[in-house]
């Protein structure tokens, strides 16, 4: 199973402040952790909200707007992520706890969230009916 | 935290530091099936004592430390000899090595080579060097590999039992080998690693196409693998090779069941992420400019089928070539009717007719469904439907999946059908 550990963002990503060097080196040594036990998929770093752009549905049905950072409540933005590959939800709170504290000045939180895969998408019993009926009316569409 | 939650954690930090405490004690005590067991002993004294006091800060050292004390205490109570007794006191490695320092500091990663070299060493059966393997790298249980398998758990636990008194009794040892020998012993870890991905890939037995958590193992340990023993084209060339077919996983059964040939696939669910793991792994496998063995020709088959944004575009001229290069490497007749398909669609169905046509009289071929499921698509391209009809029965006849059974025979009620058009 493969979960998102989001790292959100602080005042201090937002206000585009590099890590210390010595966090720096802290998450680079754990990124290798991570990819040497075979569990890391992907990770990146993204800029602050400043350079953000959002696209917003603000009318039910109505036209998208489009929106300039920079946002506000650093507490709901983003400021990177890790994808991993795990085997369970306790190893990825495992994993996630070995994260060094992104921030360091108390603000440092990091969010799991579960990705989607395939099985669970096609659990649905509706989903399921839905593809079936399509697929016979392929196949009576070939025949005919 | 409650007992099943705080066991459940623990079960976590065994998957994550299983392998890294059986490697690095099996260097002290040079005999993995004893390294497991003091590795054991240490999580059963974990899920003791955890889930009152707590866990600890770092667990991986925590355990480390009271498996190392036990083996102290082994070995006194076995009376071992007093030299091996010392070295684990000293901590240190008992038979000289080279150089002493290195060995004391040895990075996690080297002990890792050296379990794996050992799991998968030639004195074992290929079935004991998979559970054996899956079971001290990938820290699963004897039950977890016996469900991947299909096979009672008590078959497993003896295969890996009699696997650890092999090792001892042929006095294996705990090393990654050197010169000539490394390139045999990698292919023979390279096989087992790929053996275990496509047992899950495509199930050989029972209704199930896929059974992921060995697809999932076996890239785990190749991405592990690919970290470790980065000078090795092969290594990188394997994991590319399962990346890219890992991208597929989504495509490669309808919602009910059924499998989905690649050509038929919606490529819109392709796993791009892993795609493009894959696209890197075999650009690593061509910077370190050697030669590109066989698993990174696959590879590179592979990811023509991967960059193709329909199947129409599949670059299939480029893969014949890439089959002629691969049956130069590996000769074989299953490479060969590979080749075959891919001439037939570059160049036209006759061509890899002749091709195939050739290859009925292999006698390895004989009982193998590919054969006839692809002389029998070949067969209706050129029009010769009533031959197609029996080739894709026989090919149904001779499949263990009862997946690809059901297509077979659908595809040769398909030609009998149209033969009577």
């Amino acid at each position: 199973m493969r979960f998102m550990m989001i790292v959100k963002a602080t005042q201090d990503s937002e206000a585009g402040n590099k890590p210390s060097e010595e966090l720096f080196a802290a998450m680079i040594r754990y990124n290798e952790e991570l990819a040497k036990a075979g569990v890391l998929l992907a990770a990146d770093g993204l800029h602050p909200s400043s350079s953000a752009i959002r696209v917003s549905y603000p009318e039910p049905g109505g036209k998208a707007k489009v929106i300039d950072g920079p946002f506000t409540e650093a507490k709901e933005l983003i400021a990177g992520y890790t994808l991993i590959e795990v085997k369970s939800r306790e190893e990825a709170i495992e994993w996630a706890m070995r994260m060094p504290d992104p921030n360091g000045f108390g603000e440092g939180q990091i969010e799991l969230r579960q990705v989607f895969e395939m099985p669970e998408l096609t659990q649905n019993p509706e989903t399921l009916a839905q593809v079936a009926t399509q697929r016979e009316r392929m196949e009576y569409k070939k025949k005919s | 935290m409650t007992d099943t939650a705080a066991h459940r954690t623990i079960d976590a930090i065994w998957r994550i530091e299983s392998a890294k405490l059986i490697a690095g004690l099996a260097r002290m005590v040079r005999d993995v099936g004893i390294a497991e067991d003091l590795a054991q002993d240490a999580l059963v004294i974990a899920l003791e004592k955890w889930p009152d006091t707590g866990i600890p800060d770092n667990p991986g050292a925590w355990l480390m430390a009271t498996a190392k004390r036990r083996a102290i205490d082994l070995l006194r109570r076995n009376k071992m000899r007093d030299r091996k007794y010392e070295e684990i006191g000293r901590g240190s490695d008992l038979y000289t090595e080279p150089d002493l320092e290195s060995v004391m500091d040895g990075e996690i990663g080297d002990d890792l080579l050296r379990l794996i070299f050992t799991t998968c060493h030639p004195v074992l059966s290929q079935e004991a060097r998979v559970a054996l393997t899956l079971r001290l790298l990938g820290g699963l249980t004897t039950d977890e590999i016996a469900h991947a398998f299909l096979v009672a758990e008590s078959t497993v636990a003896q295969r890996i039992v009699r696997a650890k008194k092999t090792l001892s009794a042929a006095r294996v040892p705990f090393e990654v080998p050197v010169g000539d020998e490394l390139k045999d012993r990698l292919s023979s870890v390279l096989e087992v690693i790929y053996l275990m991905f496509n047992e899950g890939y495509t199930a050989t037995a029972g209704e199930n196409w896929i059974r992921p958590l060995l697809c999932q193992e076996a890239l785990r340990l190749g991405r592990i693998l690919a970290e470790i023993a980065t000078a090795e084209p092969e290594v990188h060339g394997l994991v590319a090779l399962m990346e890219i077919q890992s991208s597929r996983f989504k495509t490669r059964v309808s919602p009910v069941g059924e499998p989905i040939l690649l050509m038929d696939q919606n490529r819109a669910l392709w796993d791009q992420l892993l795609i493009r793991r894959g696209l890197a792994a075999l650009e690593r496998a061509q910077k370190l400019g050697r030669p590109l063995g066989p698993y990174a020709l696959q590879a590179a088959i592979s990811s023509c089928h991967a960059q193709a944004r329909t199947a129409s575009e599949t670059d299939w001229a480029r893969i014949a070539a890439l089959y002629e290069a691969l049956s130069r490497v590996t000769p074989s007749p299953v490479v060969e009717l590979n080749r075959a398909v891919a001439i037939s669609m570059a160049f036209g169905p006759e061509f890899g007719l002749q091709i195939v046509d050739a290859l009925t009289s292999e006698p390895s071929l004989k009982e193998y469904h590919l054969l006839p499921s692809v002389r029998g698509d070949l067969l209706v391209k050129v029009g010769r439907v009533v031959e197609a009809r029996e080739e894709f029965e026989r090919a149904a006849s001779l499949t263990g999946n009862e997946r690809e059974r059901e297509l077979l025979l659908r595809r040769a009620a398909e030609c009998a059908a149209n033969g009577y058009l």
